[in-house]
């Protein structure tokens, strides 16, 4: 379908602090446009001096939710937009953007399962729209989340996933810490490796598609872990965010 | 499974999909799902699936199976350059396909 992308000024609804580092913006769009799940936002600041700095953020919000999305942003150690919209941004204030971009990696009910998931960090956002959808629509498509945290207060949406695991049939979420885990803690306590990806996607038997989404060194090592495990390259996505939180 | 390649290049590395916005502007269509030729080894992919460049002047993909350029892009002031000799295709989705 063809659409020109315009950039529109979209309105601070509302601002969530997820975990210390990260922070959801519900944002209203006056061209809101219904987004595939795994889809992004560009979005552009522009200085006084005309002086513009863009990022692209991925969308965590469901495409059912109309006129609205939801960014999550991991704040970026001397990020220049990160660091603006953690530290500046507030509810009722402005922000230029344009979107939804992306067809690539995207993932819809109706492209059917079983599906894995495996994120790293802040790259469990487009995949958390993905689920957010499968779960507004009622799908029962076979899905399992393999997400990789450092610590448990670095986990986005834990109480959600939690509890949509617990209510929707079919889908299945495991955590593994990095550096520190809770007290009698008895999962995964490594980082992701081939024995893991083997673990968590043998319950799922023929895997129809993975998306991977993370940091790029987190991302390379998970895709040549899934193609040892005999998954084809045509069914990995992947989605790399560069050396930390954000696309680009 | 841990990558002993950590140079910076590829740390910063990311997908097609990165540059979907740049590309939906050049070509006003959605790109990343575009199938694109490889000039130097053949291999046919879609765009999303190139390596991205982008801290830098302009935007470099490569191959992810032989790192051949296929495509850099520089914006300046008033127009795009657009340099595609790495590719030995670019398929665009025809506006009548809907």
């Amino acid at each position: 379908m063809k659409r020109i992308l315009e950039w529109q000024i979209a309105t601070v609804k509302s601002i969530r602090q997820e975990t210390p580092k990260t922070k959801t913006f519900t944002l209203s769009l006056p061209n809101w446009v219904r987004h595939k799940p795994g889809q992004h936002y560009d979005v552009r600041l522009t200085a006084p001096d005309s002086y513009q700095a863009q990022r692209s953020y991925s969308i965590a919000s469901e495409p059912e939710r109309s006129g609205e999305i939801d960014l999550t942003v991991e704040r970026i150690e001397d990020g220049e937009v990160s660091s603006y919209v953690h530290e500046v941004l507030v509810v009722g204030d402005q922000i230029e953007l344009r979107g939804p971009i992306g067809g690539y990696f995207v993932w819809e009910a109706s492209m059917g399962g079983p599906i894995l998931l495996v994120a790293g960090g802040s790259g469990v956002v487009p995949l958390m729209s993905m689920i957010r959808h499968r779960a507004a629509v009622g799908s029962t498509v076979p899905m399992q989340l393999l997400y990789s945290s450092r610590t448990p207060e670095d986990v986005i949406y834990s109480d959600e996933l939690m509890r949509l695991q617990y209510s929707q049939n079919g889908l299945g979420i495991i955590i593994t810490f990095t550096r520190q885990s809770p007290s009698g803690w008895n999962g995964y306590k490594r980082r992701i490796d081939v024995p893991m990806l083997r673990e968590v996607a043998g319950p799922l038997g023929n895997i129809a598609q993975a998306y991977v989404c993370g940091p790029t060194l987190m991302v390379e090592a998970v895709a040549n872990g899934l193609l040892q495990i005999g998954l084809g390259s045509n069914q990995i996505r992947t989605e790399r965010f560069g050396p930390t939180g954000s696309i680009g | 499974m841990e990558t002993d390649r950590t140079d910076l290049n590829l740390s910063l590395m990311l997908d097609g999909n990165a540059v979907a916005g740049v590309l939906n502007e050049i070509f006003a269509l959605e790109m990343t799902t575009s199938p694109v030729e490889c000039a130097n080894c053949g291999r046919e992919g879609e765009m999303g699936t190139l390596l991205a460049f982008t801290q830098a002047p302009g935007v470099v993909l490569r191959c992810p199976a032989c790192e051949n350029i296929i495509l850099r892009i520089v914006q300046a002031p008033e127009a795009f350059y657009l340099d595609l000799r790495g590719a030995a295709y670019l398929r665009l989705k025809s506006l009548s396909a809907g």
